[in-house]
């Protein structure tokens, strides 16, 4: 049995110890306590119920629309340039807000994030952004290079939503593939996997690799 | 499943790294914006707080520390910029909206739980609480935040979110006793 001024100390931490975010030796006298004072333990029931019902009213209050990623991505556009870094397209910030319309919540949390960030992580291939000769603004490299036509062999892929952006990108690295556009509806991405064009047995050799690989849940040869 | 943390998507995001941006607000965008809904309690303008929450983390990215989670300073953020919005309104004049959509529960006790079974009226209650206390409770439980945590975010000593969290709980208690349910605490 705990002491009534002991509970008292114990009982205010019982929330911290029902999300799990006490100090280990808080939640170690928590636990000793909650072992040997069975009305400290039916205290921690209420609290466990409250735990509940409190992450079930958030869960209902759903997610923003779309509009709110669009609202932020015009708003840095508007920015100057010295804030964040360099000025992006406009044509970026649509995509971007398409994208992330068109996946999804699951998708989103997952696949989502992780191609974007792998993205990311390639080093600029949409990131990138190439600053016009003629002093007209600014445009994507993946803009320019997603058309179909272009010298090299390709693969649509879709990324499995398991998949991290490490998985991705190490895929991508052992590989020597770039991400050249997409995605289109249902997350895929035109992928361009050699320079050159290769034989048909090749390359459906190498989307056979991609398609045993963890990080892909769909690929198939592209024109 | 490894991800990349928080704190290098922040770093990219100083660099000017737009994508980086998205992953970040990917990640995190749902939980600020409930975080602000609960707190200003309309949609239309949690929705316009969370982009002018992410804009902050644009401009400011560079000047983060790392001093707490990144979680932890974009709902700093965000509550700042939800109770700047407050500041627009009574408050008075939100709880008088909001209490229109509580069902009243001055009918007898036993109807009302026939109508309603428990966890639906523990809700409804949590609902009701005042703005300090729905947001301390939603901090601690939904948002997994510590006590030093809740302290930062809320400006408060960690002793005084210990209080806080105790006597928001002590008047969720006292909502469900009057809404019939007797829980035997405190």
């Amino acid at each position: 049995m705990t002491n009534t001024s002991g509970r008292e100390d114990i009982e205010q931490m019982l929330p911290w110890f029902a999300a799990g975010t006490l100090g280990r030796k808080d939640a170690a006298r928590v636990e000793k306590a909650l072992a040997s004072d069975r009305e400290l333990a039916r205290r921690f029931e209420l609290v466990r119920e409250e735990l509940g019902e409190t992450i079930r009213l958030n869960e209902s209050l759903g997610a923003p629309s779309a509009r709110a990623m669009a609202a932020l991505l015009r708003k840095i556009d508007a920015e100057s340039p010295a804030a964040g870094g360099q000025p992006v397209s406009v044509s970026l910030a649509t995509r971007v807000s398409q994208f992330i319309a068109g996946l999804s919540p699951r998708t989103l949390a997952w696949s989502g994030a992780a191609a974007a960030l792998a993205i990311v992580l390639q080093a600029g291939v949409i990131t990138g952004v190439l600053l016009s000769d003629r002093g007209q603004g600014y445009r994507t490299v993946s803009v320019e290079q997603a058309a179909p036509a272009g010298e090299g062999s390709f693969a649509l892929v879709r990324f499995s939503p398991a998949a991290s952006a490490a998985d991705i990108t190490k895929l991508l690295e052992d590989s020597k593939a770039t991400i050249v556009g997409g995605p289109s509806a249902g997350g895929i991405y035109r992928v361009k996997l050699a320079a050159t064009a290769l034989s048909r047995e090749e390359l459906a050799r190498i989307v056979r690799q991609w398609q045993d690989n963890k990080a892909v849940g769909f690929a198939a040869p592209a024109q | 499943m490894q991800t990349t943390s928080d704190e290098v998507l922040i770093e990219r995001i100083a660099g000017g790294d737009r994508l980086a941006m998205q992953v970040l607000f990917a990640r995190h965008h749902v939980k600020v914006y409930r975080f602000v809904l609960r707190l200003v309690r309309n949609e239309s303008t949690a929705e316009d707080l969370i982009s002018e929450v992410f804009l902050d983390v644009w401009r400011q990215a560079g000047r983060f520390e790392g001093r707490s989670a990144v979680s932890t300073w974009l709902i700093a953020i965000a509550r700042f910029k939800a109770l700047s919005a407050l500041r627009g309104r009574k408050e008075t004049e939100l709880d008088e909206e909001f209490a229109q959509t509580i069902e009243d529960h001055s009918d007898d006790p036993e109807v009302s739980m026939q109508k309603k079974d428990t966890s639906e009226i523990l809700r409804k209650c949590l609902g009701a609480l005042s703005r300090e206390h729905r947001e301390i409770i939603d901090l601690v439980y939904y948002h997994e935040k510590s006590v030093e945590e809740v302290a930062q975010i809320v400006g408060i000593p960690e002793n005084t979110v210990k209080t806080r969290m105790f006597y928001a709980r002590k008047k969720l208690a006292e909502e469900l006793k009057a809404a019939g349910i007797e829980r035997g605490w405190p």
